[in-house]
């Protein structure tokens, strides 16, 4: 039998054209995914007799929440990936994921903020999960901000990467630190755990929008890490092929 | 391996004791910011009294975070660091060394001189220990955890910046537990749990951060 090579495609130069031909097919899942999930929470999930219409933000919301986490986590596994093998690819792929986790952390906090409003009265409490959901969109920016002083690309790969390690064994101890620090406080009279029971089809809805996001995820980082290939191997010979190729 | 770290500590001691005004514009500014916030909200005193036990770690917080651009600078332009990494003994001990002298000559004063500006908000004999001994207690995991964002943007184009964006949401646990224990103290709740978790956190960061630090400057000086 023969072996596998792993690593074939964590050479920059294979990685390219196999990304390219992927990323049609995560944008057809992602179309397939959203067109499901909008269709559920606009058509087929009933209005909540308590939260009326507003509620359907949380189809945007929850699945915006658990891609913001997801991706920092993807990306501390480049990270640590490319800290061990010491394959350019994974700096490139860390890098890549680094702005949508930080679109996702956002949009997160500005739907969160938007359902807030008519539900409990206010833009922001100093929940827990609001706070280090706000803490995680720092450390995003921390990453990118990094990772962009760097000229030196290699340098700032092994950097990022170091950042972000350090960031995934904070976040534990940052969520907790802050929850106790809000049961201390007891400030917030409104609480987010309160949720009931879902309705199994307003379920079904949040997870078709949560694989959407999660699709258009991997396509935009793909599409991303493309364009960091080109970038960063345009002195190498198969891109001035390729470049040539096209024109 | 404890004399490496005695020597690194013993020769970063000196050469900040050559520079007493380095030393002293960190408390200054300590000091400073720390009356900016009477002038800010009002001087009630029972509102003041509220407040001291955040303003005060914030400003902590701050002085040690701006103290730490110099942390590897000096050592790095002059080539020093260099020579560090290519000694035979472990970097990260020498990291160790250096973030304890960094807390000796930041940490160690700004939490003496915590509760001369805690009687200034008005705080309690009580709070004003628990206040010295949170800022004495939690400083050092500042300084470890600090190290590593030092480490990261050595030489860099618009290193403070880019550091304190790096290094503040990482400190927001030890402002936590630190604050909270003087506020624990004020209300009557007892700050043991906190300074608990603060000493855990200044362990568990002493522990690490070097090693982290060291892997950063490795990176810095290829």
């Amino acid at each position: 039998m023969r072996m596998i090579h792993w690593f074939k495609f964590s050479a920059p130069s294979t990685f390219y054209p196999l990304a390219g031909k992927l990323i049609p097919w995560f944008w057809a899942l992602f179309a397939g995914f959203a067109l499901a999930g909008l269709w559920i929470s606009f058509f087929v999930a009933p209005t909540d007799f308590q939260q009326g219409e507003g509620y359907r933000i949380i189809f945007i919301h929850v699945g915006a929440s658990w891609m913001s986490m997801f991706i920092y986590l993807v990306m501390a596994f480049w990270a640590g990936m490319g800290l061990a093998f010491n394959t350019r690819l994974s700096g490139m792929m860390a890098q890549a994921l680094a702005p949508t986790g930080a679109l996702f952390a956002f949009i997160s906090l500005w739907t969160g903020a938007l359902w807030g409003k008519p539900m409990w009265g206010t833009w922001w409490v100093w929940d827990a999960r609001l706070t280090s959901e706000l803490i995680l969109l720092f450390l995003y920016i921390g990453f990118i901000a990094l990772t962009r002083a760097i000229d030196d690309s290699r340098r700032s790969d092994k950097a990022g990467a170091i950042l972000a390690l350090v960031g995934v064994v904070n976040i534990p101890i940052i969520y907790f630190s802050v929850k106790w620090w809000n049961t201390l406080h007891q400030g917030a009279s409104v609480s987010l755990t309160r949720a009931p029971a879902m309705a199994s089809i307003m379920l079904w809805g949040m997870l078709f929008s949560a694989f959407a996001m999660w699709m258009y995820a991997v396509a935009v980082a793909l599409m991303r890490v493309r364009t960091i290939i080109l970038e960063r191997e345009r002195h190498t010979d198969w891109v001035r092929e390729l470049l040539l190729d096209r024109s | 391996m404890f004399r490496i770290v005695s020597h690194t500590i013993a020769r970063d001691l000196r050469l900040a004791l050559r520079r007493p005004a380095d030393l002293a514009s960190v408390l200054f500014f300590f000091i400073i910011v720390a009356s900016l916030f009477p002038l800010g909200v009002g001087p009630e005193v029972d509102l003041l009294r509220q407040l001291a036990p955040g303003v005060l770690w914030v400003g902590a917080l701050l002085a040690t975070q701006l103290s730490l651009p110099r942390l590897f600078a000096d050592d790095y332009r002059d080539g020093t660091l260099e020579q560090l990494a290519l000694s035979p003994n472990p970097l990260g001990l020498m990291v160790l060394g250096k973030v304890i002298a960094h807390w000796l000559v930041s940490g160690l004063p700004l939490a003496l001189l915590a509760p001369v500006l805690g009687l200034q908000f008005d705080l309690p004999t009580d709070a004003l220990w628990v206040l010295a001994g949170s800022i004495l207690l939690g400083t050092p995991a500042l300084s470890g955890i600090g190290a590593i964002g030092a480490g990261l943007t050595l030489g860099l184009r618009g290193g403070g910046v880019l550091l304190s964006l790096l290094v503040l949401p990482l400190y927001i646990p030890v402002l936590i537990f630190g604050a909270g224990a003087v506020d624990a103290s004020v209300s009557g709740l007892g700050p043991g749990a906190h300074l608990s978790l603060l000493a855990a956190l200044t362990v568990g960061g002493l522990a690490f951060a070097p090693w982290a630090a060291a892997a950063a400057l490795k990176i810095a000086l290829e």
